[in-house]
């Protein structure tokens, strides 16, 4: 059967559930505003509003993945995961379905954001926003494939905390808060060893409208080749037996 | 339909759960597997149904290897869990057209087959609930339509009918008989419910420690027994209606395994079924099948 198809199945599915979850969306909004409105006026006094959006972006769509495996125990307790698994539906479909799903609200939570940026002060060209989010999407969905499929084989209790407290290195030294050239010589080191940092500089060298850049053509590679990454990985994980 | 040689799972941590398991069933048959509680139905069904690899053994199902080729298993069968699959958010209706849509289906086909699946099951009118808000029956009424509804020719149910009510079992046995009868559907169940093995079942399949210990037509594992669960007493040590009742004082288990068997946390609570009760190890020997190994 044609895996695109089904996945385009699973998804359609899973964005109905995700929408109905009100509640859900309407906090996953209010986060971001609320670092825009408190922590914004603070950054703006040091740096700009096309620096601190594409952080916050990153930050939203790195915790959302990251976390995004909380839901499928769900799907696994209930027993639908294995209803679904006795279909000939593709193994690939069924979890990217879901993943797809679930990013929904993590894009309608970045659009807004962006919304709200400019209502601050954010000045970001249309062709850079819209290159910089689908950086951001593309990496979320590469991300949460790879959160699901840890999530049903770890210990559903210790996946939470462990990977909250993954991310949140990963944040720091991607340089979603602060920007890394402010830091010292040492972390900033650091910090290019990890992947999200050059997502993060690419999607801001994005918003600032300059396009053709090494950055920007790093933080593309980066993205592709881990999204790519994650999703062979989380399909791997995803197909055993007992996951 | 089903051909089993050697089929054997040991579970990581080396619980041996299927020793080995031969078993064939033929297109048309509904097949009752019984057996006490760890025994390894859910287990031998779970591999039966591709969700878990055989650690030895072949397999072949509707056709199709089971390890060389899943997908075309899947394709023909249909699978209610003893666990069920009815999630708690979506409304369940949606949740049944998507199953139906992934075995190949069309929107307008989907909906027409997934209408006529609820219409014969009674449940037309709940289609637009959340699995939460239904009861435990009205779930498993769901997780049967979820099984039938891209009319597989061979369909796996693991205790279909525990916590129906009395009038939902006949419905249901009525409905799976039909089901056989008219379009050739091939059915292997699991239960604990003698009576339900004795009506429904063409022939049953007795399961301990992993292996099969007895088979053969309900009344052939009767037998000079009387009843059932004599037989199944006879064979296995144990009744099947609760573990553990067969220990009761002045009726040591006739059968073959002193061993009180694998441990289990699951105990069903389940309530009477079948005949009489005449629990003298003599007489349940008489049943003698083929015993035990
Ligand atoms: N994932 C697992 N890991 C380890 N052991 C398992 C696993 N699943 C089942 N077992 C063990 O395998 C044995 C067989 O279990 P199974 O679920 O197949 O029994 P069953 O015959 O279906 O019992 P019941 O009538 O209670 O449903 C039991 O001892 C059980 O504890
Ligand atoms: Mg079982």
């Amino acid at each position: 059967m044609n895996a695109v198809r089904d996945t385009w199945l699973v998804t359609r599915h899973n964005v109905r559930i995700v929408l109905r979850q009100k509640a859900g969306i309407v906090f996953g909004v209010l986060q971001p505003m609320l670092y825009l409105a408190l922590f914004g006026p603070l950054f703006a006094t040091i740096g700009t509003w096309e620096t601190l959006v594409p952080g916050l972006l990153a930050q939203v769509g790195l915790f959302s993945a990251g976390l995004s495996g909380v839901g499928i125990v769900f799907d696994a307790r209930s027993g639908v995961l294995e209803r679904l698994r006795v279909t000939p539906a593709r193994r690939t479909a069924l979890l990217l379905g879901r993943v797809l799903g679930s990013s929904l609200t993590v894009l309608i939570q970045s659009v807004i954001l962006i919304a709200a940026g400019y209502a601050f002060g954010l000045r970001a060209p249309l062709p850079g926003v819209l290159a910089g989010l689908a950086l951001m999407t593309l990496l979320g969905v590469g991300l949460a494939a790879l959160s699901n499929a840890i999530a049903l084989v770890m210990d559903p209790d210790a996946f939470a905390p462990i990977v909250s407290t993954a991310v949140i290195p990963l944040v720091l030294l991607s340089g979603a808060f602060l920007p890394m050239s402010m830091a010292p010589a040492w972390l900033d080191a650091i910090s290019r060893l990890t992947p999200f940092r050059h997502v993060v500089e690419a999607i801001r060298d994005l918003f600032a409208g300059h396009y053709a850049t090494w950055t920007v053509a790093t933080g593309v590679a980066v993205t592709a080749v881990l999204a790519v990454a994650c999703v062979a990985v989380g399909t791997r994980i995803f197909s055993r037996e007992n996951a | 339909m089903i051909k089993t040689s050697g089929l054997a799972k040991t579970f990581k941590g080396g619980v041996e759960a299927v020793r080995s398991i031969d078993l064939t069933v033929r297109a048309g048959e509904i097949v009752g597997f019984l057996g006490p509680n760890g025994a390894g139905k859910t287990t031998t069904m779970r591999m039966l149904t591709t969700l878990l690899r055989p650690t030895a053994g072949t397999a072949v199902i509707a056709g199709h290897d089971l390890v060389t080729d899943p997908q075309g298993v899947r394709r023909r069968i249909g699978y209610v869990s003893q666990g069920g699959g009815v999630g708690p958010s979506a409304p369940v209706g949606e949740e049944i057209e998507l199953h139906a849509r992934l075995y190949g289906m069309g929107a307008a086909e989907a909906r027409e087959r997934v209408a006529g699946t609820l219409e014969r099951l009674g449940l037309t009118a709940l289609a637009a609930r959340p699995g939460g808000a239904l009861s435990g029956g009205q779930r498993r009424r769901f997780d049967l339509a979820f099984g039938l509804v891209h009319r597989p020719s061979l369909l796996f149910l693991d205790e279909p009918t525990t916590g129906l009510d009395p009038q939902s079992r006949a419905n249901l046995w009525g409905h799976i008989r039909r089901l056989r009868d008219e379009d050739g559907l091939t059915v292997f169940l699991s239960t604990h419910y003698l009576d339900e093995a004795d009506t429904l079942a063409d022939r049953l399949v007795v399961i301990d420690h992993g292996t099969v210990v007895a088979e053969g037509t309900p009344a052939e594992l009767k037998g000079g027994a009387g009843t059932l669960d004599d037989a199944f007493l006879a064979i296995t040590g144990r009744s099947l209606r609760e573990d553990g009742e067969a220990a009761e004082p002045g009726a040591p288990p006739g059968g073959p395994h002193g061993d009180p068997g694998p441990p289990d946390g699951q105990a069903d609570d389940v309530p009477a079924a079948g005949g009489a009760l005449a629990r003298s190890a003599g007489q349940a020997a008489a049943a003698g099948k083929r015993g035990a190994r």
